[in-house]
């Protein structure tokens, strides 16, 4: 029961539209459903990054922490977005923490386990590539713009 | 030699003469952002004006800048102006109390196509001080909101106390036909919404672009951005509009000083459409 919510939920996401049906199959395998409470941390800054998640419903926000003083909130996340990329790219650290700012469910994927499929499939590979690029090139986009201080000036 | 009613309408009218205000009140929105209220000293006078349109406001003895209306058309009797204090003028007005005195020159401009398309979704995007010429607009949709599917605002501002409005945002949010997001750049303690540029919630926003009519407004910089997000969702660059800024003088065509390519802001602006003046907002001649 769980296992055909989770196929729907995947094969519905415009993240995974197009990806073939065993591609599909073995990430379904790798993928268990989470939820978080408010203030709950997904992962933290600095541990090993083995996962990635798409946010069902609810909101995440990813943060910077400086000692002694509140965390940077860098940006939020909500529904059907996908967060961490980390867990494709080596040393495979997370290199922000993301905590649930509102009660939040969330599919998680076993990022260690695509690794090594997509080592011995790079077919695989490139298709999960493809789509995390297009996260990051949206999310440095969003940093650039953010970094112009858009409001501010004219 | 005798003056016909016409000429002296026509004298009365002289849209390079200021009309005298009082200031009926004012109120702090943010830090560096206020709204003042004006009246006509001259009794019985109503001020009509359409969405979007500007007053040149007239500081006595410090000089005269363009200053969107902000307030609700349909209220007549008063005219309202959000201002954000950057220059001589503008820090000047900010310095004016309830009972001063202002002069304003105006309505000028085009306006919102509010009633362009009866039936679409109408997304509304606004940043830091945008809001305030889209205020007016938003009064008007919501008056007629069966003419419209759904209404969304997304507003971004630098962050919570930058937030303009915030008791009407508050009001608005709890409307079940009124979609309110609005985001920060930089979230501070208690901070409980969203982080990040405006243009990251177009693609959350649930609007059908095919049927989608948009109005934008803050910095030229976050328009252009917010465009191209719009573009990207599906929205026909005809039916994207944005509010244009240069200086200004005469404001009635005449002088040239808003000239803006072959179009001048004051007389053909300050709304456009994105088709309009797309060439020539990524260029930086201009
Ligand atoms: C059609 C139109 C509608 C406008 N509506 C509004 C409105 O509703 N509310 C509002 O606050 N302003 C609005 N403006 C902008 C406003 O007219 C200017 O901020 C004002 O003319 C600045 O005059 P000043 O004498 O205070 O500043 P100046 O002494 O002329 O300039 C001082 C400094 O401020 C900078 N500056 C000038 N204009 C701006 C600006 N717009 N934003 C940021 N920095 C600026 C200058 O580059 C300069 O460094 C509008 C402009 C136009 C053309
Ligand atoms: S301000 Fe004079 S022509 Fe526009």
């Amino acid at each position: 029961m769980a296992i055909e919510t989770l196929e729907k939920l995947l094969a519905e996401h415009p993240f995974f539209k197009g990806l073939k049906k065993e591609y599909l199959e073995l990430i379904i395998g790798c993928a268990r459903n989470v939820f978080y409470k408010p203030g709950e941390f997904i992962f933290r800054e600095g541990e090993e990054a083995n996962e990635f998640y798409v946010i069902r419903d609810g909101k995440v926000s990813l943060e910077f922490s400086s000692p002694g003083k509140e965390p940077i909130v860098i940006q939020t996340l909500e529904d059907g977005e996908v967060l961490g990329w980390s867990w494709l790219v080596p040393p495979y650290y997370w290199h922000f923490s993301a905590r649930a700012v509102e009660p939040t469910r969330a599919i998680a994927l076993d990022g260690k386990c695509l690794r090594t499929k997509c080592e011995e499939d790079h077919n695989l590979g490139y298709e999960l590539l493809k789509r995390f690029v297009t996260i990051v090139e949206q999310r440095l986009q969003a940093t650039r713009i953010q970094l112009l201080d858009l409001y501010g000036s004219q | 030699m005798e003056v016909s009613e016409r000429e002296i309408l026509v004298v009365e009218k002289n849209p390079m003469l200021p009309q005298i205000f009082q200031i009926r009140s004012r109120k702090q929105e943010t830090s560096d952002t206020f709204t003042l209220e004006l009246e006509p000293v001259e009794a019985g006078v109503e001020f009509i004006f359409k969405p979007g349109q500007f007053n040149m406001l007239y500081v006595f003895g410090v000089g005269e800048v363009p200053i969107s209306i902000s307030g609700d058309p349909e209220k007549v009797s008063r005219v309202t102006h959000t201002t954000r204090m950057v220059g001589t003028v503008t820090k000047a007005m900010g310095k004016l109390k309830k009972g001063d005195l202002i002069g304003v020159r105006g309505p000028f401009g085009s306006s919102w196509p509010v009633d362009k398309c009866s039936g679409c979704d109408v997304v509304i995007v606004a940043g830091g001080i945008g809001l305030a010429p889209l205020r007016p607009a938003i009064y008007y949709i919501l008056r007629r909101r069966e003419n419209y599917n759904k209404a969304i605002l997304l507003y971004g501002a630098r962050t919570p106390d930058d937030i303009l409005y915030k008791h009407e945002i508050e009001k608005w949010k709890s409307r079940f036909d009124f979609e309110v997001y609005v985001t920060v750049d930089r979230g501070t303690s208690g901070w409980k919404g969203n982080v990040g540029v405006v243009t990251t919630l177009i693609p959350r926003a649930p609007f059908d672009p095919q049927n989608t009519i948009a109005f934008v407004c803050g910095p030229e910089i976050m328009m252009r951005f917010t465009a191209l997000e719009l573009i990207k969702r599906g929205v026909s660059e005809n039916n994207i509009f944005i509010s244009m800024e240069r200086n200004m003088k005469c404001g009635i065509g005449l002088c040239g000083h808003c000239q803006f390519g072959p179009v001048f802001v004051c007389k053909d602006g300050p709304v456009f459409s994105y088709s309009q003046v797309k060439n020539l907002i990524f260029k930086r001649e201009i």
